[in-house]
């Protein structure tokens, strides 16, 4: 055997160790990942007796974000006015532009933007929060005080996460479809009666609007699941804590599509 | 030492401890008792493993080997709630202090008194600023753990480690950062509460002189072991090469203040 050949066989083992190194890797995170979830949900009743801890992170997690989803949704909801009726007028179809809007802000627009604004709003807060609490010792602290940090900590912050998620993406919505109506009939001169009266006669509650709902409590879920998890997991030092915090971000992000793409299709596919 | 051991009985057993981090042995079948009612200091170089020693007794690592039984309970074979209910026993003021940064000072204090008590907020009151009053730092109760030096985090970690009034007490390095005054005050609150409520106390120091004026028996460790044990006194007159070492804190002797590593010369 020459000494090329070696060579060669010692690279190929070690990519393939590098390989089976990072699966392990991912692997055991995932498990970690899973029973962490378990955990916090474990302590989700005795948390709903504590209302006192949830209203606090409602308000950080939830009431805070307000604001980039309301300007976002007005925005989102101008320009599909404005795209929907250069595409409408084409086919003199102006007066469903209400329909149209309000179908792609209730069933997609709605909870996948305002989710990726939450996972880059809210949960990266929650990472760095979770991740520098872990850093400065304080969850070691307050578990050598006898208080579990998954119960006063993670799970108050787990359950705001999972209501606000749902509210955020109605408020896009409906906000949206506001500015799509300042768009479309103030600016553009659509009839505002067709607007409303078409718009309400085809968007369904079941189909439409508690589909979209679901979605939203997914994504809820997932992102504020990824986030707490991610910062819980940090390697506790100030690098650490900031890759934790991107790959909230970049893991969120794909999470919500990928799970967009499959929510979609059972709701409305038949594939 | 051998009648102190049949007299006293001891608070914490240690047998055989061993325990890693990756490669690195930190405890290598170390074997130690705290003594109730007593002060019991840790001493030895740093990155020895003293605050990882206080981890195992806290129950928060694993040892890999050997058993750790506190107050007559296995720390490692407890349910969550069982060691829950020993830690509610245990104060612990951690080496960075561990103040919950979305807290102010007193509410800092109170905050295990609150979790674990149902006791109605005037005695909170009272409570809390009697334990501040202890650590000089009445004055301060509305600061935000941010606004604080470092030295004055500690004595507030110190106030909330003893809120519970616990059984056991381990102070990391209670000591660093502070003043020759405040060092001297908290020398003497940790001899008082030692002596009035019978706590039973854990050292961990560098301050040689100071901690031994105050501990009942001391533990030198190093490289995974404990080098000496006995009474300030014993220590002080101890024949070992490693003991007179650390209590005089010469730089050369046999306790390494390197960190292992290869040869200097080789390595430049
Ligand atoms: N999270 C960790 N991961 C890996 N190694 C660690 C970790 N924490 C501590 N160590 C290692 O364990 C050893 C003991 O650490 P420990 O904090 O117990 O030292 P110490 O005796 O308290 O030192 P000091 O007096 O400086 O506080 C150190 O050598 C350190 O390198
Ligand atoms: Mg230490």
């Amino acid at each position: 055997m020459t000494y090329s050949h070696l060579g060669q066989n010692l690279k190929m083992i070690t990519f393939l160790s590098a390989i089976g190194q990072s699966v392990i890797a991912n692997l055991t995170k995932t498990g970690r990942g899973t029973l962490f979830l378990k955990q916090t949900l474990s302590c989700t009743f005795s948390v709903l007796c504590h209302p006192r801890l949830i209203i606090k992170q409602l308000f950080s997690v939830g009431v805070l974000t307000i604001l980039i989803i309301t300007i976002s949704g007005l925005f989102v909801g101008m320009v599909l006015g404005l795209q929907g009726y250069y595409i409408l007028s084409d086919f003199g179809a102006e007066e469903t532009l209400g329909v149209m809007i309000a179908a792609s802000l209730v069933r997609e627009l709605g909870p996948v933007v305002s989710a990726l604004l939450f996972a880059g709003r809210a949960g990266s807060s929650l990472t760095a929060e979770i991740g520098l609490m872990k850093a400065t010792e304080q969850l070691s602290g307050m578990e050598m005080m006898a208080v579990d940090p998954i119960q006063r900590i993670i799970c108050p912050r787990f359950l705001a996460g999972c209501l606000s998620m749902p509210l955020l993406a109605a408020i896009f919505s409906m906000v949206g479809i506001l500015g799509g109506q300042l768009v479309g009939v103030t600016l553009l001169g659509v009839d505002e009666g067709a607007f409303w009266s078409q718009m309400q006669s085809s968007i369904d509650f079941y189909d439409d609007i508690l589909n979209g709902v679901i979605k939203s409590l997914v994504f809820g879920f997932v992102v504020t699941w990824i986030s707490l998890f991610e910062g819980y997991d940090a390697i506790p030092t100030s690098e650490g804590v900031s890759r934790a915090t991107t790959r909230t971000v970049v893991y969120s992000s794909f999470a919500i599509l990928g799970m967009d793409f499959i929510l979609t299709a059972l709701m409305f596919g038949d594939i | 030492m051998k009648e102190n051991n049949t007299q006293n009985p001891s608070l914490v057993t240690i047998r055989n401890l061993s325990f890693s981090r990756g490669q690195r042995v930190i405890f290598d079948n170390a074997s130690l008792d705290i003594q109730h009612g007593k002060i019991t200091a840790i001493m030895g170089p740093s990155g020895s493993g003293k605050t990882t020693l206080l981890k195992l007794i806290g129950g928060q690592l694993s040892p890999s080997h050997g058993t750790i039984v506190v107050d007559g309970l296995n720390i490692n074979q407890l349910s969550r709630s069982e060691l829950y209910t020993l830690r509610k026993k245990m104060g612990m003021l951690f080496q960075s202090g561990a103040l919950l940064t979305d807290l102010n000072v007193f509410d800092n204090v109170a905050y295990p008194i609150r979790e674990h008590t149902a006791l109605p907020e005037t005695i909170i009151r009272t409570l809390v600023l009697m334990k501040l009053q202890a650590v000089g730092l009445r004055g301060a109760r509305h600061l935000s753990p941010n606004e604080l030096s470092g030295g004055m985090a500690r004595r507030v970690a110190l106030a909330r480690a003893i809120a519970l009034d616990p059984m056991m007490v381990m102070y990391d390095e209670p000591f660093t950062g502070q003043d020759p005054i405040s060092m001297g005050v908290l020398i003497k609150l940790i001899k008082t509460l030692n002596d009035s409520v019978g706590l039973t106390s854990i050292i961990v120091s560098h301050d040689v002189q100071e901690t031994a004026a105050i501990a009942d028996y001391i533990y030198i460790m190093s490289s995974g072991k404990i080098i000496g044990q006995g009474t300030p006194q014993e220590l002080k007159h101890s024949k070992s090469e490693w003991v007179q070492q650390f209590m005089n804190g010469q730089p050369d002797g046999p306790v390494k203040f390197h960190y292992s590593s290869d040869n200097y010369f080789d390595d430049l």
